[in-house]
């Protein structure tokens, strides 16, 4: 899909695609043919460049049809480089300058509550991400209005453009950070699917808002791309894409 | 000009129409960002404090929250200080309420120089520029506290995003009562043959009076209220400039993508003729009494008549 557009961000879609098949395969409610459906869960993709990942589960799921997938970043493409809320069926929110997912999370809980709608929010962010103040201006409020229905999750894979997190601005301890903000967290192995599930599941259970610190590997499952930031915004050419397709097909 | 009313500010509108909306429609949420008392919002948690959320010091957060609740079908009033909604939140008012086009109204209290003693941190210049600039924004500018008040109350129903300025001072009547519907957005509140002179905001009751001097000058000023300066009323704007074949701009903005801007484009594409544009002259503000900076910045009827007149000769 990358490789079709020519640009876009393989590394972090492909840290989050565990999480993000748990999401739209195991734990959330939806409906694919009624996107609207009040009582569904939501997704809210904060690190709005991993959305190949976001839209190939949209595509799996039914929302729209899976040849989509090649016209991505396309000029006649409902798939814009980042999310788009009016042009793509099933994004609940444009997103793409980051910081900001949490923030529209907070709201929608709010909103959702005071329309006892059963729904859960799961907002999927990066650590690279949570260098943005506006996170934790969002995390203070989620805490602050107990916001039951969210669930924070962090791909932290510790890597972002210009290098490792922890050289560039490290934002460690995270799962520290988030309990100090009244948040309950869970630390997980973001590749673990039994993990991942059984935090997901978990998180609905918490009576404030639940973080789940994910370890991930940035490029997981494709040996060239794995920790290395230079794929986080690089498009790889089709000799690579045949390659790092068939390392993710074994 | 209904001038037996007593002066009150546009601000205190917002707190009522805010109010009477939240009694009217169950799905209006109001947010503030610990301005509450400033920006009159507090009225409205006071009686619905179940869908009120005051942020704390966070008007990031507050405009992505606002999103949030209009994502989900609420109408979300955001309200804090001009300088803070445009410019320290503007990322967000870009991001997640404009190119969404959300039912976000962006309710910004203490525009302009008037804001008085807090001084140029305080004091924007800029706030309608930015919010002109926006795709899908529509930019509101009410002129006294009953246009105010039809503005808030009529925003309910308008579709997408918008951005409602108000100010910190007590400012004349206009209008004797709240007007049914702010309509296009350019109300012809005194004919003239002369020269044009559109005004928003503080400055309409000025341009009103500006014209009243012109008169003794033998000089026939039209006065036009231009409350809605995005999308502005092409149709009357170019035609009263047809019809005087000048005009004068007034506004307690910047020279620099305000009102003046917004004039001079529809001129420049439909009828290109001089315009002079009275408003801050893209310098930032000071410290000092509201009326003191008014005159300190020319932002006065007598700088708007001699303005005009100084059009009107070099024609």
């Amino acid at each position: 899909m990358v490789t079709e557009a020519g640009s876009g961000h393989p590394g972090g879609s492909l840290s989050s695609a565990d999480i993000v098949t748990a999401l739209f395969f195991h734990t959330m409610k939806h409906r694919p043919e009624d996107p609207k459906w009040p009582d569904r869960d939501r997704f809210i993709l904060s690190k709005g460049h991993c959305a190949p990942v976001l839209y190939s589960a949209l595509a799996r799921s039914g929302y729209f049809p899976v040849d989509d997938l090649n016209n991505l970043r396309k000029i006649d493409c409902h798939l814009q480089g980042h999310p788009d809320m009016h042009k793509t069926r099933g994004v609940e929110i444009s997103s793409g300058s980051l910081g900001q997912g949490l923030s529209v999370s907070v709201g929608m809980a709010l909103s959702m509550r005071l329309d006892k709608l059963p729904g859960q929010i799961f907002t999927l962010m990066g650590d690279g991400e949570s260098q943005e103040g506006e996170v934790w201006e969002a995390a203070m409020a989620a805490a602050h209005y107990k916001t039951g229905n969210l669930t924070a999750i962090v791909d932290a894979n510790g890597l972002q453009i210009d290098g490792f997190t922890r050289d560039v601005m490290n934002v460690e301890p995270l799962a520290a950070k988030y309990e100090a903000f009244g948040w309950t967290v869970k630390s997980i192995d973001g590749h673990d699917m039994q993990q991942i599930v059984d935090a997901l599941d978990w998180s609905r259970t918490v009576e404030g808002p639940a973080s789940i610190i994910a370890r991930t590997v940035k490029g997981k499952g494709v040996s060239f791309m794995e920790n290395q930031a230079g794929w986080h915004g690089r498009a790889p050419s089709a000799g690579e894409a045949e390659r790092a397709l068939a390392e993710l097909q074994r | 000009m209904a001038t037996e009313l007593k002066p009150r500010a546009t601000r205190e509108a917002y707190g009522e129409a805010l109010l009477e909306l939240g009694k009217l429609h169950e799905n209006v949420v109001a947010l503030d960002a610990d301005l509450a008392g400033s920006t009159k919002s507090g009225q409205f948690g006071k009686a619905f404090p179940e869908r009120f959320f005051n942020v704390g010091v966070a008007e990031a957060n507050m405009m992505g929250m606002a999103a949030g609740f209009a994502i989900s079908g609420k109408i979300s009033y955001a309200s804090t200080f001009a300088v803070f909604a445009t410019g320290r939140a503007f990322d967000q008012v870009r991001q997640s309420i404009a190119q969404p086009r959300l039912p976000v109204r962006v309710c910004a209290s203490h525009g302009g120089l008037t804001v008085g003693e807090d001084g140029c941190t305080h004091q924007s210049v800029e706030d309608i520029g930015l919010m002109r600039l926006l795709p899908n924004m529509r930019v509101v500018v009410p002129a006294d506290f009953n246009q105010t008040y039809a503005a808030v109350l009529e925003s309910y129903d308008i579709e997408g995003p918008m951005y409602i300025r108000t100010g910190r001072p007590k400012t004349p009547f206009l209008y004797e009562e709240p007007p049914k519907s702010l309509g296009k957005g350019a109300d012809v509140l005194r004919e003239g043959s002369d020269i044009s002179l559109f005004a928003c905001g503080i400055m309409v009751v000025r341009a009103l009076e500006a014209a009243e001097e012109l008169k003794k000058r033998d000089i026939s000023a039209e006065v036009v209220n231009v409350s809605i300066l995005k999308p502005i009323d092409v149709d009357t704007v170019a035609a009263s400039l047809s019809k005087t074949g000048c005009a004068v701009t007034a506004e307690e903005h910047s020279i620099i993508g305000g009102l003046g801007d917004a004039v001079q484009e529809v001129a420049a594409e439909c009828c290109p003729v001089r315009i002079g544009r009275l408003g801050i002259k893209d310098v930032f503000g000071k410290s000092g009494t509201p009326d003191q900076l008014l005159e300190e910045f020319h932002l006065t009827t007598e700088h708007l008549a001699g303005l005009a007149g100084q059009v009107l000769s070099s024609r």
